[in-house]
């Protein structure tokens, strides 16, 4: 039957026609008329089913990423200075850019998803089965291609979880031999993470996989497309072939109802729960608890059986080897039979393996609601992203040597604390722009860091540290000490 | 699975005479053709409604409202008062620029009315928005870019621009002048706030 299937194949080679050559507008209608029926006529043996919708899905779903990340990249800026900014930007303030961003990383969710079911369905179906296997391989290519799509767009908002999230996943590249460390720096762009990684990450994520993406759905369409639609994994050939039908319309009704269903839940959700946006990454901050994202979870929490001496053949040598045992499937199962119940063993492999990966997941989810060195710290994370989705977005200061003038400006009493600052020469160890000098540190952030109690204080007695690089305890009249902290109070 | 193929063989021969083909394709293709028009409507109305938070996105700078801008010091009244012709000053307004709030500085001309009062103008030419500059020897304001001229007091010499210079609200507080920097829309005869 798998052979029979396949001898369809040959049959619509067009030869090109002498009147295709001439670009009339009656020809140019002719050979998109001619393309549209080539497409659409696709015959299906036995018949439309709604176990073939992923596919195309997946497809919709990549188109629809490709849009929403195209309008993303209108306002983000891809630097560690501006990347936190620009999202928060998109989020608070942009109309309607809370919910664009929502589609796009629900979206890469709702990929894997139904990436999922499709690898399922193939396998279980056996549609891999009969010199199917080039369309396999360029299936497995896109697999990868798709994991590490959310692997680099997730640092692109460069918030804590982003941050320390891909901190660790790079981190795994050390356990390669030999070379891991300079493969960590190659994708970092550095040994630490930084505005160098980030660069990189954006241009794998915006240019380089998505076109590798293009050429690979072009590919794994077209072998798809020559290997003809696999068909359901039993029946009689004779029924199978008068149950045959056009791809369009009853398959083209189904995939567009799929389509319909995808765009209605990514829309609800992200209408209702949009995606939120964390504090920015703190490089320094040693409590914070990584988690990377729900499909990588089952992986995070396997690392954490292996301790050093065997390390590399947990976190190395066993996916690897399942994962060449997952691409070499076509090579290593050849017999034609189709139907699951028939093929205990590769069947009971594949459901091990994915039963084995939910056991993971739930686990480590367990583990993070009991450990009680994880939750109370997990607890907190969620509540300081709560805190800065609450407060209104605050512009970035353009300029380090601008945020004296601005503060002056937008606030006419920090406008007079200024003018006391001048004339009590604290510009000459602070820095006319009060970036530091040599003498004294910075004081752009001293809003953030110290409350007007706390600069009062300092001011008026400043601490031993102070007083050791030179610090002046300050003496004032009590108005000019006033607006002289409401000045520094708004240097955030 | 050879009566299929050979269907398939028959109906790829009819589709080289076009006639025969069209004419036994008809009868089922009038009822495909009324589904492929649903579909493609449907289809055109969701594409249309997904679009909406698109244009609702890049549009965005276009919805927002403009941010008031405060009031700028230009500089001593007594200081500008001494001058004798339109003294140039830079001020530097807080704008917000997208994700960013910047400090610029804009160029204006502070002059004197026929009654000596001290008047601010926009360097800005109302015609498309070079920068207009004072002219000692002609006495004169001129647009460099199409030969735009003003008097002294601002008002249209000659030249293309549709109307004089754009006069800033201004005060005196403490001695000093006060601007309420604004942008104005160009090539129109009569002044408009744009921000």
């Amino acid at each position: 039957m798998e052979q029979d299937t396949y001898t369809l194949e040959t049959k619509r080679r067009e030869p090109p026609e002498a009147s295709d050559r001439r670009t009339g507008m009656g020809d140019r209608r002719k050979r998109v008329d001619s393309l549209l029926r080539a497409a659409l006529d696709e015959p299906i043996p036995g018949g439309a089913s709604l176990a073939y919708v992923f596919g195309s899905g997946l497809l919709f779903l990549f188109l629809s990423q490709v849009i929403t990340g195209m309008f993303l990249v209108l306002y983000y800026v891809p630097s560690a200075d501006h990347a936190h900014t620009t999202i928060a930007y998109i989020t608070k303030e942009v109309t309607s850019g809370a919910f664009l961003r929502s589609i796009h990383a629900y979206g890469s969710s709702a990929i894997i998803i139904v990436l999922l079911l499709h690898v399922t369905q193939t396998f279980l179906y056996g549609s891999y089965k009969g010199r199917r296997e080039l369309l396999w391989l360029a299936g497995c290519v896109l697999f990868a291609l798709m994991l590490g799509m959310s692997f680099t767009g997730y640092l692109l908002p460069w918030d804590q979880k982003a941050y320390f999230a891909t901190t660790v996943g790079t981190n795994i590249l050390t356990y390669v031999p030999v070379v891991g460390n300079s493969l960590k720096s190659l994708l970092r762009g550095g040994t630490d993470m930084g505005t160098l990684t980030l660069s990189r990450f954006f241009v794998l994520h915006v240019f380089m996989i998505p076109a590798f993406i293009f050429a690979f759905v072009a590919l794994h369409v077209f072998l798809f497309r020559r290997a003809g639609a696999a068909g359901p994994i039993q029946g009689d050939p004779e029924e199978l072939k008068r149950s045959t039908e056009t791809f369009y319309p009853k398959q083209v009704i189904f995939d567009i109802v799929f389509a319909l269903l995808i765009i209605a839940g990514l829309g609800l959700l992200a209408h209702y729960a949009p995606v939120e946006l964390g504090p920015k990454a703190n490089p320094a901050d040693t409590q914070y608890v990584p988690r990377p994202e729900w499909y990588y979870i089952p992986v995070f929490q396997w690392l954490k059986y292996w301790e050093s001496g065997f390390a590399v053949v947990g976190i190395l040598v066993i996916p690897a080897f399942i994962a060449l045992l997952f691409v070499a499937l076509p090579f290593l199962d050849r017999r034609p039979e189709r139907r699951p119940w028939k093929r205990p063993v590769a069947v009971s492999i594949y459901a091990f393996i994915f039963t084995g990966l939910g056991a993971l997941g739930a686990i480590s989810h367990r583990n993070d609601l009991r450990d009680p060195g994880i939750a109370p710290q997990l607890a907190k994370q969620r509540a300081e992203v709560e805190a800065f989705m609450k407060k209104p977005f605050e512009p970035e200061l353009g300029g380090a040597s601008l945020i004296a003038a601005t503060v002056a400006l937008s606030n006419p009493i920090a406008a007079k604390g200024k003018k006391v600052f001048d004339q009590e020469g604290c510009a000459e160890c602070h820095g006319e722009d009060l970036t530091g000098t040599s003498a004294a540190p910075t004081l752009i952030g001293v809003g953030d860091k110290y409350d007007s109690g706390k600069l009062e204080s300092v001011l008026k007695q400043p601490t031993d540290a102070m007083t050791d690089g030179g610090m002046m305890p300050v003496d004032l009249k009590d108005e000019d000490l006033k607006v002289l902290i409401v000045f520094l109070e708004a240097l955030k | 699975m050879k009566i299929f193929r050979e269907e398939l063989l028959a109906r790829k021969a009819a589709d080289s005479p076009r006639e025969g083909y069209d004419r036994r394709r008809s009868a089922s293709s009038g009822r495909r053709s009324f589904l492929g028009f649903l579909l493609s409507a449907g289809g055109a109305s969701v594409g249309a409604l997904l679009s909406v938070p698109l244009l609702r996105f890049v549009l965005h700078p276009l919805i927002r409202g403009t941010i008031p801008m405060s009031w700028t010091e230009v500089g001593s009244v007594e200081e500008l008062a001494s001058a004798t012709e339109p003294v140039k000053r830079l001020v530097k307004i807080e704008q917000r620029d997208g994700w960013r709030k910047i400090v610029s500085e804009k160029a204006l001309y502070v002059c004197k009315d026929a009654d000596g009062q001290l008047r601010a103008f926009s360097s800005i030419c109302p015609h498309l928005g070079c920068s207009i500059s004072w002219h000692e020897e002609r006495n004169n304001f001129v647009c460099p870019c199409h030969n735009g001229q003003f008097t002294a007091e601002g008002k249209l010499l000659g030249g293309p621009p549709p109307r004089g210079m754009d006069l800033l609200e201004s005060k005196v507080e403490d001695g000093m002048l006060m601007v309420h920097y604004q942008y104005f829309r160009q090539l129109v005869p009569n002044k408009e706030v744009l921000a």
